[in-house]
């Protein structure tokens, strides 16, 4: 079999029958990597003895005639912002390029316990805070679709080595559509858990009330399994979710009879036409597997990028108060005092995008501005949620489109922060009330470029997310890597 | 946000900025804080602020001693240490 055509399920289950060596599919997605990188930059840490002794592990394992896990041998890459015990994690930032976890995070532990295969740490907008990845300390991620544009973010690296095949699954992390949006731009599917399903240990901490790590991979079931691999309690977050995890991919049934509920707000101004038809057509798509499409209201809707803006920065401003130049990470030399170290540090260290937002979310928290912005922002975060409360009274999951437009050229917003905040118009709501969403691709525009459709559900119903996603892929079939690379 | 309160909110961030940064940073600040006004439209008298969305409360475990990162372990990322301690400027003369 070509294992470029191949998905993380046929790869383990090649791997558990010994019909190929884990070393043999690390082999070759690292010499993929090896050639196709260079063109698009998704990694920023390869390590072939590393990715070599873990193949050679679940090997070993086979050999010594144990079981292998759901994911044996299955190339997975993860965003750089997941601690990995002595490999580095800058999250894409200065202030950690030469930072080594003492500890991995839950999230990578249950991984290579379900026998999976890491193949690098991923490209990614610094701290998570970006829509492009080109907020990246180490240089921008190109989108396999056309190499020109963005890949979105901020988990383009994770999204564009799921396109470029140089993986089968990628983990990422999504705050306010980080997963979802480039998932949609790269034509891939990503997937952001309910809040709490998936354990933050070990996730660097960018706006903990919203942060959630989630998966990509070419198809359904692959997320799907990836899903049910990393979800579940951890008693090292106290915010994960004490409640059984489902097994995901024996919920892809069919969707007869199931009603999706499409929100005017999001078919409003700034929706390019050509990705309002293709989604257009996946609700006609939809309605004929059976599906009742019902039109709903989320009244709050346009003032989600505004709540949003107070509270990731406000969490932000706090959670990076830690890189200080004294415990991990950068530090600026010749400081004549403690304070200058701080402030000389962070100056150097951090990149414009991360020093915006840790002013901002100073700002809304100090005193005099409290009540009047963050204040404010949590309880207009509590009419977005209501919203999503009255809505899944009458239906069992929301769709409409991830983004606003396709892909855009590299460059074309760096100069405007607002521009790109409205990047991510449609996937923040979902954050801000903590439901599970999925990106699944729906075509292209006439350029080539792939549009991503969007499904929500209720707040621990992966299970019908999934289930609608996987039905919709399996009526249309949309490739999911493009062919000239 | 003029350029004083830019000032300002980067000394309580402890970031320092570059003439450059402050100007350009006071501008897109501005722009930013012009769009967030716009919640002030929506009434909201009545409604209980939303910190968490899906809500944990009483996240107990039991107390059961396990080990814990090392000293060394802990050290070994800093910029700067002397044995078991990190080392910073003088805080006191």
């Amino acid at each position: 079999m070509d294992l470029l055509c191949a998905t993380a399920v046929d790869v383990s289950r090649m791997v558990a029958s010994g019909e190929i060596s884990a070393r043999e599919v690390a082999r070759f997605f690292l010499d993929r990597i090896q050639t196709i990188d260079p063109k698009i930059h998704a990694f920023l840490h390869v390590d072939p003895d590393w990715t070599l002794s873990l193949a050679d592990a679940v090997d070993a394992k086979r050999a010594a005639g144990k079981p292998l896990g759901p994911l044996a041998g299955v190339p997975v890459a993860l965003k750089d912002i997941l601690c990995t015990k002595g490999i580095p994690t800058t999250c894409g930032s200065k202030i950690l390029e030469n930072f080594r976890p003492p500890y991995a995070s839950t999230c990578v532990e249950k991984l290579l316990a379900a026998d999976a295969v890491f193949v690098g740490k991923a490209n990614m907008d610094e701290f998570a805070m970006g829509s492009s990845t080109e907020n990246s300390a180490f240089g921008p991620t190109a989108n396999p679709w056309d190499t020109s544009r963005i890949p979105g973010g901020s988990s383009g690296g994770s999204a564009a080595s799921i396109a470029a095949r140089m993986a089968l699954v990628a983990i990422g992390s999504d705050t306010g559509g980080s997963i979802r949006q480039p998932a949609a731009l790269c034509g891939v599917v990503g997937m952001k858990p309910t809040y709490g399903r998936v354990s933050r240990y070990g996730l660097v901490a960018f706006a903990s009330s919203l942060d959630q790590i989630g998966p990509f991979a070419a198809n359904v079931r692959d997320t799907a399994r990836t899903l049910s691999v990393i979800s579940g309690r951890d008693e090292r977050d106290s915010t994960s979710i004490d409640a059984g995890v489902d097994d995901y991919e024996a919920a892809l049934t069919d969707v007869k009879g199931l009603r999706i509920g499409v929100p005017k707000e999001y078919f409003a101004e700034g929706l390019d036409s050509e990705v309002e038809s293709r989604v257009r057509e996946a609700l006609d798509v939809l309605k004929g597997l059976g599906a009742e499409i019902v039109e709903v209201t989320l009244p709050h809707t346009s003032y989600a990028v505004a709540t949003y803006y107070i509270v990731c920065t406000a969490e932000a401003s706090s959670n990076l108060a830690r890189y200080d130049g004294v415990h991990y990470g950068y530090r600026k030399t010749g400081t004549p005092d403690i304070i200058e170290l701080y402030s000389k540090t962070r100056e150097a260290g951090f990149g414009p995008e991360v020093k915006r937002r840790i002013m901002l979310g100073t700002f809304v928290l100090s005193s005099g501005f409290y009540d009047a912005y963050y204040t404010k922002g949590l309880k207009v975060r509590r009419l977005i949620k209501q919203d999503f409360d009255d809505a899944f009274k009458s239906v069992d999951v929301i769709a409409g489109p991830t983004t606003p437009t396709a892909a855009f050229r590299m460059g074309e917003k760096v100069e405007d922060p607002l521009s790109m905040y409205l990047c991510d118009i449609f996937t923040i709501s979902t954050n801000l009330a903590g439901i599970p969403g999925i990106s699944v691709p729906c075509g292209f525009t006439s350029g080539g470029l792939p549009v991503g459709l969007q499904f929500m559900g209720k707040v621990l119903d992966e299970k019908t997310v999934l289930k609608v996603a996987a039905a919709y892929e399996q009526a249309t079939n949309f490739p999911t890597m493009p062919e000239n690379l | 946000m003029d350029a004083a309160t830019v000032e300002y909110v980067a000394r309580l961030s402890r970031v320092d900025l570059s003439r450059q940064e402050l100007e350009l940073f006071s501008g897109q600040l501005s722009d930013i804080l012009d769009y967030i006004a716009q919640l002030n439209t929506l009434d909201t008298t009545g409604v209980e602020p939303l910190a968490q969305a899906v809500e944990v409360v009483n996240a107990l475990r039991e107390d059961n001693p396990a080990d814990s990162l090392t000293v060394e372990d802990a050290v070994a990322n800093a910029p700067e240490h002397v044995g078991r301690f990190y080392r910073v400027p003088a805080v006191l003369e």
